[in-house]
């Protein structure tokens, strides 16, 4: 994506899980950003050697490499003027402030095409630029919960809980980058721009889509079901070794019967309560028991290693430090390491996607808030000596 | 041009975990071709199915992720098959296939062969852990997936294993990511002229949705743990009380204030709790709030007249009378209220998508990709079994009705 132009108003994590994938592709993207009103990844931890500071955040790092940063304060005359400037140097805007907001800065679809025909805009806001809602202040845990993934999160007979994080953070990238890229395809193609509205209540539907089905079609709403599944059995997650957990699931009878001789009971695959999908499902609860009874004894690694050599789904439920540990993941460079001029060696992550000509590359790590204001200022925009003075002089 | 992507042909071989980018690429209008084994795919199986009939035509997850696509029988291994798939080949942009690592080449279609006929062709592969590494040729459904993530170790409360979202995720996450990495080959092929290969793994699609879990690892040396209603992570050994207990049953609300309050502070919660006489000596740091500086102790007795007011009111009340406020509370939705949830409406997001065969039309979530030039073709249900058969076969390569016949016949197509 070299020499495309991104300027990046987003904050938390949806947004800027979008310009990161931009960024990692090779694309400029400026993130406009401003100590008044910091992100809140700036703002929190953790934080290398506990200094609280928009630097020091290995957590913002972690979301925010290959970026430029410039901090403009959007309230002083000079820092709006600058906002303005890039938005005519942009191809593609990125924001996803409350609707309505970008307008009022002179910084929306309208404005700025008026002096930037062919500018591309995704605004991916919490429920969308129109509507009754649209104007109510989103964050990603609430969005959980009006998208319906609580509903889905629950054991039987309890309360739903709470999946872990913003979920619909991460489905929103899924659709608006490839809109931004459908569009500059468009755009190189045809001269033409567009803006596209995004909505991240309606992204994260689509991820419940067969339960939205079952109850239209069905008229029927199934939550709190645990780890169970109606196609498998077993299948959740096991007790092992040291209080650790490992994840099975068996479809196919054939499955079963290999799940059997990996145990040591290959008896069992022929015992009537589990001999059939059907059976297995009914006497659930025996079977949840029998397999805890064996994973217990091993850890989860010796039981994901000699399922998988028999060919059944099974996988360790690994934690954070398992995560960093990750053979698979080191062997396909999963993360990545930047020197990053506060916090040292900065970890990010490479995209999920290997791509054999133009793979995502780390460029640079995140950029301190405001590294790039004067860089940004007199390389991307020919700012006078005078103006640039007044830009850095001014409490942005 | 009428749709982002019209003129774009997309081969789809993926089973459930690829379904959802060909659906990517069908809402910006690709014309996105599924193929299926002779007889139906597999993936059709999977439940629930309408009206509770275990039927291929009548899966639910296949209706909802297959939707603007055609649909052709084709047994891409036989020697009959393997020359027909190239002639598509020929004609499309892009094939997206699922198989276990390794199969296509198996097969003698990996890409080398698929460029040697079309270099223009984008080849995008989904596997649960990529094409390379150690682990390439593990098997794992949608569970392993977010367990060998560690999404799933952070899923759930304390006094339970992990627990899953019960809709499975993981290969939603891994089709967003192929389309994405598909899209941006298409995008790089109006410069080079060329395709490329995309190798998704499933696995690396899914880390990221640990949050910080990661940097807080490899920063302070913390594994975080599970902790269901509760937020953890934000203050010192802080669990703050994000799903309430209402009147006719759960909201969403976390504290946040102070600089952290950039996006929807709590202050507007204080004025509340006065007005109801239910405010403690704790509901006034609410204006000036740190919560750094609090101890789990003060952090409870600071929510405990926040828990009274919310069991007084219903969830509509609370979110209607929280937005009035700025105060973010949010209903706990089932999909009955989602389907009912008026922005939705108003928004005109719900699309009736004619079933003929069934006899009536079933309500779906509409396409979220909104464009103002461009907007989404409007929703096709999911393709029956070869149902495009003839018009891609005959009217399209140009095949005979005798030969088709023949090919039905040795159960190729």
């Amino acid at each position: 994506m070299e020499g495309v132009k991104v300027l990046d108003f987003t904050w938390v994590i949806a947004g800027p899980l979008i310009t990161k994938c931009l960024a990692d592709y090779g694309a400029t993207v400026i993130r406009v950003e401003s100590m008044v009103r910091p992100c809140f990844l700036r703002v929190s931890g953790p934080f290398k050697d506990r200094v609280v500071g928009p630097d020091n955040t290995t957590y913002f790092a972690y979301f925010n490499p290959n970026k430029y940063s410039a901090s403009l304060n959007l309230k002083k005359p000079v820092g709006l003027r600058t906002a303005r400037k890039l938005a005519d140097w942009a191809d593609i805007i990125i924001e996803n402030y409350v609707p309505g907001k970008l307008a009022k800065l002179g910084l929306d679809y309208e404005t700025v095409r008026k002096t930037n025909p062919d500018i591309i805009m995704l605004s991916t806001s919490g429920q969308g630029q129109t509507g009754p809602m649209a104007g109510i202040p989103m964050t990603g845990m609430i969005l959980v919960a009006l998208t319906g993934f609580m509903f889905y999160s629950g054991w039987p007979g309890e309360e739903s809980t709470q999946p872990f994080g913003p979920v619909n953070d991460f489905i929103t990238p899924s659709f608006g980058l490839p809109a931004i890229l459908a569009a500059l395809r468009h755009r190189k193609l045809t001269g033409q721009g567009q803006s596209i509205d995004l909505s991240q209540l309606e992204a994260g539907i689509q991820f419940l889509a067969p339960g939205i089905l079952d109850y239209t079609a069905n008229k029927r709403q199934i939550g709190n079901v645990g780890n169970s599944s109606s196609d498998a059995a077993p299948h959740g997650v096991y007790p092992c070794a040291d209080n650790r957990w490992c994840a099975i699931a068996v479809f196919s009878d054939n499955e079963w019967e290999a799940f059997c001789t990996t145990m040591g009971h290959s008896e069992m695959a022929g015992n009537p309560m589990f001999s059939t999908f059907p059976c297995r499902k009914r006497n659930e609860d025996e079977l949840n028991e029998m397999v805890g009874q064996w994973t217990i004894k091993h850890t989860p690694e010796h039981i994901m290693q000699s399922l998988q050599r028999a060919g059944v789904q099974a996988g360790v439920v690994q934690n954070s430090r398992d995560v960093c540990e990750d053979p698979q993941l080191k062997a396909r460079n999963h993360f990545w390491s930047m020197k990053h001029p506060v916090i040292g060696d900065s970890i990010s992550f490479g995209e999920p996607a290997i791509l054999s000509e133009t793979p995502a590359q780390p460029l640079r790590p995140a950029p301190c808030l405001g590294e790039h204001t004067e860089f940004v200022a007199s390389e991307f925009l020919n700012m006078s000596e005078q103006e640039l003075v007044e830009l850095l002089s001014d409490e942005s | 041009m009428n749709s982002l992507l019209d003129g774009i042909t997309v081969l789809d071989l993926t089973d459930e975990k690829g379904f959802l980018c060909g659906r990517i690429l069908a809402e910006m209008g690709a014309d996105v071709i599924k193929v299926e084994k002779p007889g139906g795919d597999a993936s059709r199986k999977t439940g629930p199915f309408y009206h509770d009939e275990p039927d291929p035509e009548k899966s639910l997850t296949w209706f909802a992720y297959n939707l603007n696509k055609r649909g052709i029988t084709l047994d891409i291994a036989s020697n009959d098959g393997w020359a027909i798939f190239l002639k598509l080949i020929e004609r499309a942009d892009i094939v997206i296939e699922s198989f276990p690592a390794g199969y296509m080449q198996q097969i003698g279609l990996d890409y080398i062969v698929l460029k040697a006929i079309n270099p223009r062709i984008i080849m995008t592969s989904i596997t649960p852990f990529g094409q390379t590494g150690p682990y390439k040729d593990y098997v794992a459904s949608d569970i392993v997936v977010q367990a060998m993530s560690g999404y799933l170790y952070l899923c759930g409360d304390p006094d339970h294993p992990p627990m899953r979202i019960s809709i499975p995720q993981a290969y939603l996450h891994a089709s967003g990511e192929a389309a994405i990495a598909t899209m941006m080959a298409l995008y790089n092929r109006e410069n080079s002229g060329e395709g490329q290969y995309v190798d998704v793994s499933a696995q690396q699609s899914m880390v990221r949705n640990t949050v910080n879990a990661v940097p807080l690892w490899l920063t302070y040396g913390e594994i975080l743990e599970r902790s269901g209603a509760f937020r953890v992570g934000l203050g010192r050994n802080l669990r703050a009380r994000q799903t309430w207990a209402c009147k006719d049953g759960f909201v969403n609300f976390l504290f946040v204030g102070g600089i952290l309050a950039a996006v929807a502070g709590s202050s507007g919660l204080t004025d509340w709790l006065e007005e109801e006489g239910v405010s403690t000596d704790y509901s006034g740091s609410l204006k000036d709030f740190d919560i750094s500086k609090f101890t789990q102790e003060e952090w409870e007795q600071m929510e405990a007249p926040v828990a009274k007011l919310f069991l007084k009111y219903t969830k509509k009340e609370l979110f209607d009378e929280g937005n009035r406020r700025r105060v973010s509370i949010c209903p706990v939705h089932s999909p009955e209220e989602v389907v009912d949830y008026p922005q939705l409406e108003a928004r005109g997001f719900w699309a009736e998508v004619n079933h003929k065969e069934l006899g009536t039309s079933i309500k779906y979530p509409g396409s979220c990709i909104r464009s103002t030039d461009m907007p989404a073709p409007e929703l096709r249900r999911a393709p029956l079994i070869g149902e495009h058969n003839m018009e891609i076969y005959h009217d399209e390569l140009g095949l005979s009705a005798q030969e088709i016949t023949r090919l039905q016949k040795l159960n190729v197509i």
